[in-house]
C-alpha cells in the first residue's frame, strides 16, 4: 500500500536527471509527496505545512550535489530538516541536588503511565538510585494494585494510600521516601484527558505542592493528529520537562513524535519498546526521523553506508548477489557491517524496493547474536554450501554455538528463503532496472 | 528553533479556534464552491484522523456528486459528504446473538485502547436488558488485569470466571463457557491482554483462544469486537487487518470519543477492510457506552471540540 517516499521521489525526478539546481516547480512536486508522507506517518497537518514551507524555502534554488539525484537531493534536506527538528539525544532524568528527585508522570488513558513509571523505577534503580514509587491513580479499577504487582516484580517499594486525595498522597509520600532514604520518587497518576478541567487542575495542584523536578508527559505513539492538542495542553498547563513516547514496538510510523516536538519543543526522553519492565530505551531522535519518513531512505542509507562499509567489498557484495553466490558467510560478514549501522530492521526497511518483501519478516535483535554463532559454528564449506548441513552437523553446530538444533534448522530455511526472495528480487530488476541500461537488474543498495 | 516552535504554537492556537469556525462560515455563508473550500474540507477530514487517501477519495467524490447535481452554494456541500460519509461507514448492524445457547463475545486490541472497560460498560448494558452475563478475565497477562475486570464485575453485578495471573487464556475461555453453560447464561465476554498486531507469538496466542471457543460452541465466538482508541492515528487500519485476518473480527468498539480526538480513521478503515463499528465510548463511567450512529459520527467530525457531544 505505501511506497517509500524516496522511491516516489525518485519517480518524480526521474525526468530531471542532470539539472543543475533545484527549480521552484521541482520541489513542489516533491514537495506534495513529502507531505502525503508526513500525513501518512500521523504528522500533524499543521506541523506538516510548517515543515514543507521551511523545506521549501531551503531547497529552491540548491545545488544539485554531483553524487545525488535531485530526489536524494529533496530527501537529505528533508531529512536534516526533521532532524533538526526532533533535536539531540536527551535520555537522562534530571537528578535534584538535595533528595528526593520527584518524578511525575501525566498522560492520556492508556498511555503507558503505570507500565513506565516501573520502567524508570528499574532503570534508576539499576543506576544505583532508591526510587520510590507513588500510586496518585485512585480512579481507575485496580490502578494501584498494578503499580503494587510492578514494584514487587522489580523490588520498588510502593507507597499508596487508597483513595486519599491525590495531591495529599503525593506529599505524604515524600514524608515516607525521606524517613525511607528513598531518593528518586516517581508519581503515577491517573490518565485524564486534556480537556478535563477538574482532572488538569489536580495535577497543577500537585505540581504546585510537591514541585516536581521532571514532568514527563507519556504518549502512545500510535497517536494521530491530536497528538499537538494533547501536548500542547498538558504543556500549557504543567510546563513539561520530557516526553515518553510509548509502544514503539508496535508498526505505527510515529509522528506524533515529531508533532508532540514541534508543539512543546520538550525532549522525547525515553521510548517504550515492549511490555516487559526492561523494554525502555533511550529515544534516537535520528532514527524517528527516518521512521517518520518512512521505508526507502535511501539518502540515509547511503550515508550510513559511506561510513561503515567498505566500498570494494560492497562491490564485491553485489556481483555475488548478482550471480546468486551469497553464502552465509557473506550473510555473517553483512550482518557484522549492518550492526554498525544502527538497528537491522530500519536498515532493511531503508533498502528501496525492500520494504515490501520485508514487510511480514520479523527480525529480532536479539536472535541476531544466534545467528551469528550458530554462523560462527560452521565450517567453512557448511558455510559455502548449507545443503551439507543434514542431521548430524546440525546437531554439531547448535551444541558448538550454545543454540538447539530446532534454531539452526530455522536459520537455515531463513537463509534459504532470503536466497530466494534475492533471486527474485535480482529477476524482477530492483528500482534500478533500465534506468540506465549499463547497470540491469538488481543493485546492490550498498553500492554507489 | 525556538522562533520557529513559537510561531508554529500560535498558529496552532490560533487554528484551532479558527478552523471549524472557518469551515462552518464557508459551509453556512453565502460562498460560491471554489478550489479552496474543497481544499479546507480536505483538511477537516485529514484532521481527524481520516487519512490522506481517503480525505482525497471523499473530496473527490463529493467533487463529482457536484457536478452531477449541478450544485454552486457552499453549504449545500457539507450534507453531501455527510452522506457520502454515512455511505461509506455502512449499514448500522446489530449484534450478532446465538440462536440458542450463550452468545460469546470475545474483545481484542493493542494494549490500553480501553477492552476492559468497554467490558464493564457492555456487561452493564446486556444486564439491565435482563440478560444474565459471565466475564472471562483472559488477561492473564498485565499486572492486575484480573482484579480490575474484577472491579467491573462487581459494577455491573456479574460474574468473573478467572484463573491465576499467567494462565493459559484459552483455558480461561474454556472454563468460562463451561460455567456459563453449567449457569444458563445469556452471554460470555472475554477480556483479552493488549497486543500489537504485529506480535507473531502474541497474534497466534489469540487465534488458539479463538479455537477454543469455535470448538467448544459451534458458530462462536457471535461477535469478535475490536477496540479502537479514537486518539489513535493512522495505524488503526493495521490493527484492523490483522486483528480481522487471526481473529475474524466482526466490528469495531470506538472509545474515548469524549476527548477532542475524532476518531476519522474509521472511515480508512472502511476502504481497507468492512467492518462496521457498532458502539462508541464517550467516558470512563459504567454508562458511557453508546450505539453507534453513522449520521452523528459524520456530523460530529464537524464540530467545535467543545461541542461533541453524542
Ligand atoms: N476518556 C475515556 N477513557 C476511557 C474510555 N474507555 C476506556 N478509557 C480509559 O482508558 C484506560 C485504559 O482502559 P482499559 O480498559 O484498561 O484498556 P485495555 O488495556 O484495553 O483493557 C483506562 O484509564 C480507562 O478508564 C473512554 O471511552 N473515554
Ligand atoms: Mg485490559
Amino acid at each position: 500500500m505505501f511506497q517509500g517516499l524516496s522511491e516516489k521521489l525518485q519517480e518524480t525526478f526521474k525526468r530531471l536527471r542532470g539539472k543543475g539546481k533545484l527549480t521552484e516547480a521541482d520541489v513542489s512536486e516533491a514537495m506534495r509527496e513529502v507531505r502525503m508522507a508526513l500525513l501518512e506517518a500521523d504528522v500533524n497537518y499543521k506541523v506538516v505545512k510548517d515543515f514543507v514551507a521551511k523545506v521549501k524555502e531551503r531547497a529552491v534554488g540548491q545545488e544539485v550535489l554531483e553524487s545525488l539525484s535531485p530526489g536524494q537531493q529533496v530527501v537529505k534536506i528533508v531529512h536534516e530538516e526533521l532532524m533538526a527538528l526532533m533535536g539531540g539525544q536527551e535520555a537522562k532524568i534530571e537528578i535534584a541536588s538535595k533528595p528526593p528527585t520527584i518524578i511525575l508522570l501525566v498522560g492520556l488513558q492508556g498511555a503507558g503511565k503505570t507500565t513506565h513509571a516501573a520502567k524508570l523505577a528499574q532503570m534508576l534503580k539499576k543506576q544505583g538510585k532508591h526510587p520510590l514509587m507513588v500510586a496518585c491513580d485512585i480512579y481507575r479499577p485496580a490502578a494501584i494494585k498494578q503499580l503494587q504487582v510492578l514494584g514487587e516484580q522489580i523490588k520498588v517499594p510502593v507507597f499508596a494510600q487508597g483513595d486519599r486525595l491525590p495531591v495529599d498522597i503525593a506529599t505524604a509520600s515524600l514524608q515516607h521516601a525521606a524517613s525511607q532514604g528513598l531518593d528518586v520518587v516517581i508519581m503515577d497518576t491517573a490518565g485524564r484527558l486534556h480537556i478535563n478541567e477538574e482532572l488538569m487542575g489536580e495535577l497543577q495542584a500537585i505540581k504546585d505542592t510537591v514541585h516536581p523536578h521532571e514532568i514527563l508527559l507519556v504518549v502512545d505513539a500510535m497517536t494521530g493528529q491530536d497528538a499537538v492538542n494533547v501536548a500542547e495542553a498538558f504543556h500549557n498547563q504543567l510546563g513539561l520537562g520530557g516526553v515518553i513516547l510509548t509502544k514503539l514496538d508496535g508498526d505505527t510510523r510515529g509522528g506524533a513524535a515529531l508533532s508532540v516536538k514541534a508543539v512543546t519543543g520538550c525532549p522525547i526522553k525515553f521510548a517504550g519498546i515492549g511490555e516487559k519492565i526492561d523494554a525502555l530505551e533511550a529515544f534516537h531522535p535520528d532514527r524517528m526521523a527516518s521512521r517518520i519518513l518512512g521505508m526507502g531512505d535511501v539518502l540515509t542509507l547511503i550515508e550510513k553506508a559511506q561510513q561503515a562499509f567498505d566500498e570494494k567489498k560492497a562491490k564485491e557484495m553485489e556481483q555475488k548477489l548478482r550471480k546468486q553466490e551469497f553464502s552465509l558467510d557473506d550473510f555473517l560478514d553483512q550482518m557484522q557491517q549492518l550492526k554498525k549501522m544502527g538497528p537491522l530492521s530500519s536498515i532493511l526497511e531503508m533498502i528501496p524496493g525492500m520494504g515490501k518483501q520485508l514487510k511480514d519478516v520479523q527480525i529480532n535483535e536479539k536472535d541476531m547474536s544466534h545467528v551469528e554463532a550458530i554462523i560462527r559454528s560452521m565450517t567453512l564449506d557448511e558455510r559455502r554450501k548449507p545443503v551439507l548441513i543434514k542431521d548430524s552437523r546440525k546437531k554439531r553446530i547448535a551444541k558448538g554455538s550454545g543454540t538447539s538444533v530446532q534454531e539452526v534448522g530455522r536459520l537455515l530455511k531463513q537463509f534459504e528463503q532470503m536466497q530466494k526472495m534475492m533471486k527474485q528480487f535480482a529477476g524482477a530488476g530492483g528500482p534500478g532496472k533500465g534506468k540506465k541500461g549499463k547497470k540491469p537488474g538488481f543493485r546492490f543498495p550498498f553500492a554507489r | 528553533m525556538a522562533g520557529f516552535f513559537a510561531q508554529l504554537k500560535q498558529g496552532l492556537a490560533k487554528t484551532r479556534q479558527n478552523f471549524v469556525q472557518k469551515v462552518e462560515e464557508l459551509l453556512t455563508g453565502h460562498r460560491k464552491i471554489d478550489e479552496e473550500l474543497y481544499e479546507e474540507l480536505e483538511e477537516a477530514l485529514i484532521r481527524s484522523d481520516a487519512g490522506v487517501n481517503t480525505a482525497m477519495a471523499l473530496v473527490g467524490r463529493l467533487r463529482k456528486e457536484v457536478k452531477a447535481r449541478k450544485l454552486s452554494e457552499a453549504e449545500e456541500l457539507r450534507g453531501v459528504l455527510q452522506e457520502l460519509m454515512v455511505e461509506l461507514l455502512g449499514e448500522e448492524k446489530p449484534t450478532n446473538l446465538a440462536a440458542e445457547g450463550p452468545t460469546i463475545i470475545l474483545v481484542v486490541g493493542v494494549n490500553g485502547v480501553g477492552k476492559t472497560t468497554t467490558i464493564g460498560k457492555l456487561a452493564n448494558y446486556y444486564r439491565q436488558e435482563g440478560k444474565k452475563v459471565i466475564l472471562a478475565a483472559g488477561d492473564t497477562f498485565r499486572a492486575a488485569a484480573i482484579d480490575q475486570l474484577e472491579v467491573w464485575g462487581q459494577r455491573a453485578q456479574t460474574e468473573v470466571i478467572k484463573q491465576r495471573e499467567g494462565a493459559d487464556p484459552a483455558a480461561v475461555a474454556f472454563d468460562a463457557i463451561q460455567a456459563a453453560r453449567s449457569r444458563q447464561a445469556d452471554m460470555v465476554i472475554m477480556d483479552t491482554a493488549g497486543r500489537l498486531h504485529n506480535k507473531v507469538n502474541l497474534m497466534e496466542e489469540l487465534r488458539k483462544v479463538k479455537r477454543v471457543i469455535e470448538r467448544e460452541i459451534p458458530g462462536a465466538p457471535h461477535e469478535v469486537l475490536l477496540v479502537l482508541d479514537a486518539t489513535t492515528g493512522q495505524n488503526a487500519l493495521q490493527q484492523a487487518k490483522l486483528f480481522q485476518e487471526v481473529a475474524g473480527v466482526t466490528g469495531i468498539v470506538l472509545t474515548k470519543l469524549d476527548g477532542t480526538a475524532k476518531g476519522g480513521v474509521v472511515l480508512g478503515i472502511q476502504g481497507e477492510v468492512k467492518l462496521s463499528v457498532k458502539w462508541i465510548g464517550v467516558g470512563e463511567g459504567m454508562d458511557d457506552l453508546r450505539p453507534f450512529v453513522p449520521r452523528d459520527f459524520a456530523e460530529a467530525l464537524f464540530e467545535r471540540s467543545e461541542e461533541v457531544e453524542t
